[in-house]
C-alpha cells in the first residue's frame, strides 16, 4: 500500500509531473514538524498574528433554551481572518518559506481559505494567486475584493460546476505548470499525501485547546464534539485529540443542501461511494460510471463532492458519525445563534449548530457538547437575507 | 510481450489520441478506422471523465461534450467490440482512475481484455499507486503504461525499469494542449531511461503539428498527439474523420523521415 493511508483511504493519485513536488513537501514536513524552531515560530504566529488560543465560550442562554447538555462554542470565528483556515495556512506557508518557495497558489470555496492565504502571503511578502469558481466569486463577492485588497490575484474558474471542486482541479493544473518556485497551499484535509496529514496536524491545535480549556473549566472531557464537514479540516482539527477518548462522540455535519433524497446535495457520506479523485481514495458523490456529481449546498465552503480520507476511515470504523443538515436547517441555526448568543456563525458552522440544537435536548443536563464555530458569518449575511426573500446586495 | 510493442516496429511510431463520443461514438469509430488507414501505429481512446485534472481546456471540453452527448463506459466498450472486427492497430484506453475503479477495477480490466484492448494510460495513477491496477492488468494480459515527466529526475530510471508496453514521456510542465514552442526538457530524462531499459519511449503533451512531431521524434521512438486532433473534432464535427485522416498521414510521413 502506498503512503498516507487511513484504512483503505488516502494515497497519492496524482500525475507524475507533480510527484516530486509532493514528495518535496512531504520531506520538508517530516523534517520540520517536530523541529523546535519551526514550532516556536508557528506558535508565535498563532498567538500574536492569528490571536490564538481561541476562546471556549459557555453558551448559557442556548443551553438553557435547549434544556439539555451544556453547550460550549469553540470560537474559531475569532481568529484573524475570521475562520479556522488560518491555522493551516500559517503552518504551510512557514513550511513553504523554509522550502525556499516565493509564490503560493490556493483554491477557495467560500473564500475563507483564499483570504487566509492572501493574508499570510501579504504578511510574509510572498506572491499569491487564488483560484475560485465563478459561481462562488459571485456568491462571495466581498471575499474576492478582500483577496485583491491583500495583494492576491484571483482567477475565476469557469470549468465544470464553477465551484470548489473545479477550483481544486484548476489549482492542481496551475501547479503542474509552475512548480519550482510555487507551493500549493491546499486548504483542507484532502488531496494527495501528505496534505491530509499535514493539514490535520496544523488544525489539531483546535482540539488540543478544547481539551485543555474544558479541563480547566469543567475538569473533564466533553461528551460530544460537533463540527461541519466539507473536505473536513475544521472537523478533523476539532476531533483529533479526542479520537483515542472513546467516550467522546465525534459528529461531523455534512451539507445536505435541499435534502439527501434530492440531487441538490453535497452530503458525501450519506449519498456518495468509494472512489479515487483529487489525489485520494475516499468517498465521493458520483454517478454509476464514476463521473463526479455536481453537488449543491447554500454554503460555498461545504459545496464539495468528496470528504477527506481520514474522515472516510473514521466513518468506516464507526469512531465518528456523519449526519446530513439541510440548507433550511442551517439557515435556521444561523439565525438562532445570532439571536440567542449574539454570535453570527459562518453558514458552514451553522450546520454544526443545527445538529447541536437537535442533540442537546436529548442529553442529560450534566453532559457537555462542544460545537466548533469554524468561522464567522459576516460573509454570509447578504446571501441569507436573499434566502429569506430580502433583496439585499453587498 | 504485448501487442503494444508492435507499434514500434515501423520506424518512429505515431500515436494519435481521440476522446470517445465527441461528437458521437459513430464518428469516433469512423475516426479510428481513418487513423488506422493513415498509418497510426497505436491509438489512444479517451474514455470521458467529468473532471480530467491532467487535461488542458481542449480535451477537458471534449470530455464534457462527450458526456453531455450521453457517452458511457459501456457504450465505449460496445464501440470497441464492433471496431475490433476489422481494426488491427493496437489500442489503449486513456482515462482517469475513478472511471475504472467505480466500474469495478477487475470488471473493467477483464472487459477491456475481452473486447481487444491492449492497455491503459491512467494519468492520475503514478508509480507509487500502480498496485491499484497493475496486478489486474497482469492477470488479464494488458499493459499499464507508465509516464515520466521533466520533473521525474531519478524517478525516471525506477519507473522505466518496471515499465510495460511503452513509456509515455510528458514533454514539458503543465497540462495537455497545443503549445507554440515545446521545451526538450524531457530529452535528458529519456537519455537516463535509455541507459537502464530498452522500453520504447513516446513523447506527448503540447505537440500539435507535423513539424513539432518531427522535432520530437528525434528524441524518442514515438510521438503522441491529442489536443490537435480533438480540436479537429470540435471544428469539423461529423466531418472530422477525413480531416483527421489527412492530419495523421501528414504526421506519420513527417516522423518517418527522422
Amino acid at each position: 500500500m502506498s503512503k498516507g493511508r487511513f484504512g483503505i483511504h488516502g494515497g497519492q493519485y496524482i500525475p507524475e509531473t507533480l510527484m516530486n513536488a509532493v514528495s518535496e513537501v512531504e520531506a520538508a514536513y517530516m523534517k520540520y514538524k517536530d523541529d523546535p524552531d519551526f514550532l516556536r515560530e508557528l506558535d508565535e504566529l498563532y498567538r500574536n498574528y492569528a490571536g490564538r488560543p481561541s476562546l471556549l465560550y459557555y453558551a448559557e442562554r442556548m443551553t438553557r433554551d435547549l434544556g439539555g447538555a451544556k453547550i460550549y462554542l469553540k470560537r474559531e470565528d475569532l481568529n484573524h481572518t475570521g475562520a479556522h483556515k488560518i491555522n493551516n495556512v500559517l503552518g504551510q506557508m512557514l513550511l513553504a518559506k523554509r522550502m525556499g518557495k516565493t509564490r503560493v497558489i490556493a483554491e477557495t470555496g467560500a473564500g475563507q481559505h483564499g483570504v487566509a492565504t492572501a493574508t499570510v502571503a501579504a504578511m510574509m511578502g510572498m506572491e499569491c494567486e487564488v483560484f475560485m469558481g465563478r459561481e462562488d466569486c459571485e456568491r462571495q463577492a466581498l471575499n474576492v475584493y478582500r483577496m485583491k485588497l491583500l495583494g492576491a490575484k484571483v482567477h475565476p474558474v469557469d470549468t465544470g460546476t464553477k465551484t470548489l471542486k473545479d477550483a481544486v482541479s484548476e489549482t492542481f493544473r496551475e501547479w503542474t505548470r509552475r512548480i519550482d518556485d510555487t507551493h500549493y497551499v491546499l486548504g483542507s484535509v484532502m488531496g494527495p499525501h501528505p496534505f491530509p496529514t499535514m493539514v490535520r496536524d496544523f488544525q489539531a491545535v483546535i482540539s488540543r485547546e478544547i481539551k485543555q480549556q474544558l479541563a480547566e473549566r469543567e475538569g473533564r472531557l466533553p461528551d460530544a464534539v460537533i463540527a461541519c464537514v466539507g473536505g473536513g479540516s475544521n472537523a478533523i482539527g476539532a476531533f483529533y485529540h479526542f479520537i483515542e477518548d472513546k467516550s467522546v462522540r465525534l459528529i461531523g455535519c455534512e451539507a445536505a443542501g435541499r435534502g439527501i433524497d434530492t440531487f441538490e446535495t453535497a452530503a458525501t457520506i450519506s449519498t456518495g461511494r468509494l472512489g479515487i479523485f483529487h489525489g485520494m481514495k475516499s468517498y465521493f458523490c458520483q454517478d454509476e460510471y464514476g463521473q463526479i456529481a455536481p453537488v449543491y449546498s447554500i454554503s460555498a465552503g461545504l459545496d464539495y463532492p468528496g470528504i477527506g480520507p481520514e474522515h472516510a476511515a473514521l466513518h468506516d470504523s464507526g469512531r465518528a458519525e456523519y449526519v446530513p443538515v439541510t440548507d433550511e436547517e442551517a439557515v435556521t441555526a444561523f439565525e438562532y445563534l445570532s439571536r440567542t448568543e449574539g454570535i453570527i456563525p459562518a453558514i458552514e458552522s451553522a450546520h454544526a449548530v443545527s445538529y447541536a440544537c437537535k442533540l442537546a435536548p436529548t442529553m442529560p443536563r450534566n453532559s457537555i457538547i462542544v460545537v466548533n464555530i469554524s468561522g464567522r458569518g459576516d460573509k454570509d449575511v447578504a446571501a441569507i437575507a436573499r434566502y429569506r426573500g430580502e433583496s439585499l446586495y453587498e | 510481450m504485448s501487442n503494444i510493442s508492435r507499434a514500434f516496429d515501423h520506424g518512429k511510431a505515431f500515436i494519435p489520441f481521440i476522446t470517445c463520443g465527441d461528437p458521437s461514438l459513430d464518428v469516433t469509430a469512423e475516426t479510428v478506422r481513418a487513423m488506422e488507414r493513415a498509418g497510426a501505429d497505436l491509438i489512444e481512446l479517451g474514455i470521458p471523465f467529468s473532471d480530467p485534472t491532467a487535461e488542458g481546456a481542449t480535451i477537458m471540453n471534449a470530455n464534457l461534450r462527450a458526456l453531455a452527448a450521453g457517452t458511457t463506459t459501456d457504450k465505449v466498450f460496445d464501440m470497441v467490440r464492433e471496431l475490433r472486427k476489422t481494426v488491427k492497430v493496437p489500442m489503449v484506453f486513456m482515462t482517469y482512475a475513478n472511471v475504472l475503479f467505480s466500474y469495478g477495477s477487475e470488471r473493467f480490466i477483464a472487459k477491456s481484455a475481452e473486447i481487444g484492448m491492449d492497455g491503459f494510460i491512467i494519468p492520475d495513477v503514478p508509480f507509487e499507486e500502480r498496485e491499484e491496477f497493475l496486478p489486474l492488468c497482469r492477470k488479464y494480459g494488458l499493459d499499464l503504461i507508465s509516464m515520466i515527466a521533466p520533473t521525474s529526475d531519478a524517478r525516471a530510471e525506477t519507473i522505466a525499469r518496471e515499465a510495460q508496453g511503452f513509456l509515455y514521456c510528458v514533454s514539458s510542465l503543465g497540462v495537455t494542449g497545443a503549445r507554440s514552442t515545446i521545451s526538450t526538457d524531457i530529452a535528458a530524462s529519456i537519455a537516463r531511461v535509455k541507459k537502464v531499459s530498452g522500453i520504447p519511449c513516446a513523447i506527448g503533451f503540447g505537440i500539435s503539428n507535423a513539424e513539432q512531431a518531427a522535432e520530437m521524434a528525434r528524441y524518442a521512438d514515438g510521438v503522441i498527439i491529442g489536443s490537435a486532433i480533438v480540436s479537429l473534432c470540435e471544428k469539423y464535427g461529423e466531418d472530422a474523420p477525413k480531416y483527421i485522416e489527412k492530419f495523421v498521414r501528414s504526421v506519420k510521413t513527417a516522423i518517418s523521415k527522422v
